[in-house]
């Protein structure tokens, strides 16, 4: 290993990074961008935009639109005048759900009865959908409890009571905001993303170029050029933690719960499976658009499988058994862990030591099958 | 006389084609060979063989006197190459490229700056060194490519078609550094695609189809030629050539510049021969003279035979 070639390298190609404007404001803003769409567009289901036809128009009946509208899960959007206003504004999409309130709601109440209420609501997006509906039946629960508890009073009998009494206490992200689980996996998404079209580009370009010739007649050697080239991809990797940490602290009030210096030791472990990755494609791919169509079949699966969207638990098994081939999986799961819950090695270490395997797997791979040659 | 470049035997294939077939060569210290040949000759095969950028399938190559198949990276810091294509770095400056393969060749930073310095006054880049090198004009960056080439000064250089695209001008400069280069004693292995810059080296190759047909000064080879070479001048060539092959001495016509160069056994007794046949197909204005042949007749009628 001759340090002063590596070096060469690698100042060429801080040189080359820096003086290309372009690449270096989507090196630095894509990352940045992509923390402030996920963490806005992943808030929650809230404020659906709600039609009421309310037959009632009693104090009841506005009792029981308040606790809808205090839940914050459904705003009072839209008033109708019948049926077929309900379903005009739910079709057209200007409404995600719909409460019909009957004639007779507050003088069934009166009577002990039970009075039926219609939420009706847009399941197109499921997710979505499923939240709206659990919690109407838990505003519906809760009002019941309300006046049967206001009976019971009137009438001087005891209170009935209610059987079990769960507590529900939400740990880590007590305040339950998506940003706080969104943001951290961007951050991995975007090293997974950046890093590997980066080492993959910096030597692509040079075969297209026709100067990785010209390197290869030369008395480098591979192990070298790879240092050098990896040396400022690892910088730029760290600017892009740094900022999205920042970004998440400042912006989203997102705070990093555990060790920094241990996330910073994990980032090093990620950059040996995204940088072999892209050199991994280097070497089969001839030009940068072959490279790209590549790549694509490694990116857009992995994510998928991470767990960055849907929770790795709750895939079919095979599909299960391929995300833990994935490396994005485990560094989810590390860099979730420290950020949001606060731990550390002792209960990260087995994620930290497989991904550190994945890397030198695919890293070692890679550099072997970079040859010093053309053909 | 040393040894520079030599070949036994050298094969390398690709898939059903033999790219260098059984190569066997000598150059000596101190010649600029000149490698001759059409498109898909297995000129540049050759040349990224010898500089270890490609792997021999049989055969071997010693660059002064080094194994290129079991010690390329020793003939590598040996020796320099200059692809066919224009491959430095165009978002660095002229500086930044020299310094940059000086560093890669294991140069010390105190004989860099001198030799660098050197090299851009002669090769008149002096005014450039800071200009990226995507900014030059085509003749510039050659000049570029070949200073980075000599840096570590290399004995020999090998370069792969360093002037095709190049304009005349640029082309003769280029020429006029390569003789002084070879004057301080590199040795120059150069492929090309013109018969002009072959006539300038001290002995030419002429290769084809992976193989080496004949080897010899510009004048050997054109001595070697058998026969003698009728030029014609004329109207209506398409309809000259077809006539004139049909006479049976004449062994080949070829397109040369604005006129016609027939190769036949005599020159003196062939031109009446040749009137005739034209006239018949109503030719009338042609003009014949017997000239020396060029390197390129010889080459013609070496690929005809």
């Amino acid at each position: 290993m001759n340090w002063r070639r590596a070096w060469t390298i690698a100042r060429k190609e801080y040189t080359q990074f820096f003086r290309d404007k372009r690449t270096v404001a989507a090196t630095m803003l894509l990352p940045l961008i992509q923390v402030v769409l996920y963490g806005y567009l992943s808030s929650d289901v809230r404020y659906q935009p709600t039609v009421v036809w309310d037959l009632s128009r009693s104090a009841e009946s506005r009792h029981l639109i308040e606790a809808f509208t205090n839940s914050q899960y459904f705003s009072m959007k839209y008033r109708a005048q019948s049926m077929g206003g309900v379903v005009r504004r739910i079709a057209d999409g200007q409404a995600l759900a719909g409460i019909v309130i009957p004639p007779n709601y507050a003088s069934l109440l009166h009577q002990g009865k039970t009075p039926q209420v219609m939420v009706a609501v847009d399941a197109s997006d499921a997710t979505a959908a499923r939240t709206s509906l659990s919690v109407a039946q838990a505003i519906g629960a809760s009002v019941s409890v309300g006046i049967q508890r206001k009976a019971a009073i009137e009438r001087g009998i005891p209170i009935p009571k209610v059987g079990v009494d769960v507590r529900a206490r939400a740990w880590y992200n007590t305040a339950l905001r998506q940003e706080v689980f969104i943001v951290p996996g961007v951050l991995a998404l975007v090293m997974q993303f950046t890093m590997t079209f980066l080492s993959m580009s910096t030597i692509v370009r040079e075969r297209e170029l026709g100067t990785l010739e010209q390197l290869v007649v030369s008395p480098i050697r591979s192990s070298e050029l790879m240092l050098g080239k990896m040396l400022p991809l690892m910088t730029i990797g760290y600017i892009n933690v740094t900022a999205i940490l920042l970004m998440a602290v400042l912006w989203f009030g997102v705070p990093v719960a555990g060790s920094v210096l241990l996330l910073y030791f994990t980032v090093l472990v990620f950059f040996f499976t995204t940088l072999g990755t892209g050199i991994l494609v280097s070497t089969v791919a001839k030009t940068y658009i072959q490279a790209i169509q590549l790549i694509q079949f490694f990116l857009m699966p992995s994510m998928l499988l991470s767990g960055f969207i849907f929770p790795v638990d709750a895939m079919p098994v095979p599909l299960q058994a391929l995300s833990y081939l994935v490396p994005l999986t485990y560094f989810l799961v590390i860099v979730r862990g420290i950020i949001i819950k606060g731990i550390g090695v002792e209960y990260l270490w087995p994620q930290i030591t497989l991904l550190a395997a994945l890397g030198l797997g695919v890293f070692i791979f890679a550099v072997t099958r970079f040859q010093k040659r053309i053909d | 006389m040393r040894v520079a470049l030599q070949l036994t035997g050298l094969t390398r294939r690709f898939a059903a084609t033999t790219a260098v077939d059984r190569l066997s060569l000598d150059v000596a210290s101190g010649e600029i060979f000149a490698l001759v040949g059409p498109d898909g000759a297995g000129k540049t095969t050759l040349m990224r063989l010898l500089c270890g950028a490609l792997a021999a399938d049989e055969g071997g190559a010693l660059v002064d006197g080094i194994d290129v198949i079991s010690q390329a990276e020793r003939v590598q810091s040996a020796i320099g190459y200059m692809p066919q294509r224009f491959s430095l770095y165009p978002d660095l400056s002229v500086m930044e490229n020299l310094r940059f393969y000086g560093t890669i060749f294991g140069i010390s930073r105190s004989d860099f700056e001198a030799r660098a310095r050197s090299l851009l006054v002669d090769f008149a880049l002096a005014d450039f060194a800071d200009r990226l090198a995507e900014a030059l004009s085509g003749g510039m960056k050659q000049k570029l490519a070949l200073a980075c080439t000599l840096i570590h000064r290399p004995s020999t250089i090998l370069l792969d078609e360093p002037t095709a695209g190049v304009d005349p001008v640029s082309r003769r400069e280029f020429w006029r550094l390569l003789y002084g280069i070879n004057r301080s004693g590199t040795t120059i292995f150069v492929s090309t695609p013109y018969m002009d810059e072959a006539e300038r080296a001290t002995r030419v190759a002429f290769m084809t189809d992976g193989k080496i047909v004949s080897v010899g000064t510009p004048a050997e080879l054109k001595a070697a030629l058998h026969g003698e070479v009728v030029e014609v001048r004329c109207s209506r060539y398409r309809d000259a050539r077809r006539a004139l092959h049909g006479i049976p001495s004449v062994r080949s016509v070829e397109m040369f510049g604005d006129a016609l160069h027939v190769l036949v056994d005599s020159a003196e007794t062939s031109i009446s021969d040749f009137r005739r046949q034209l006239q018949a197909i109503g030719i009338e204005d042609g003009a014949f003279r017997s000239v020396p042949p060029s390197l390129e007749d010889a080459f013609v009628a070496k690929l005809s035979a």
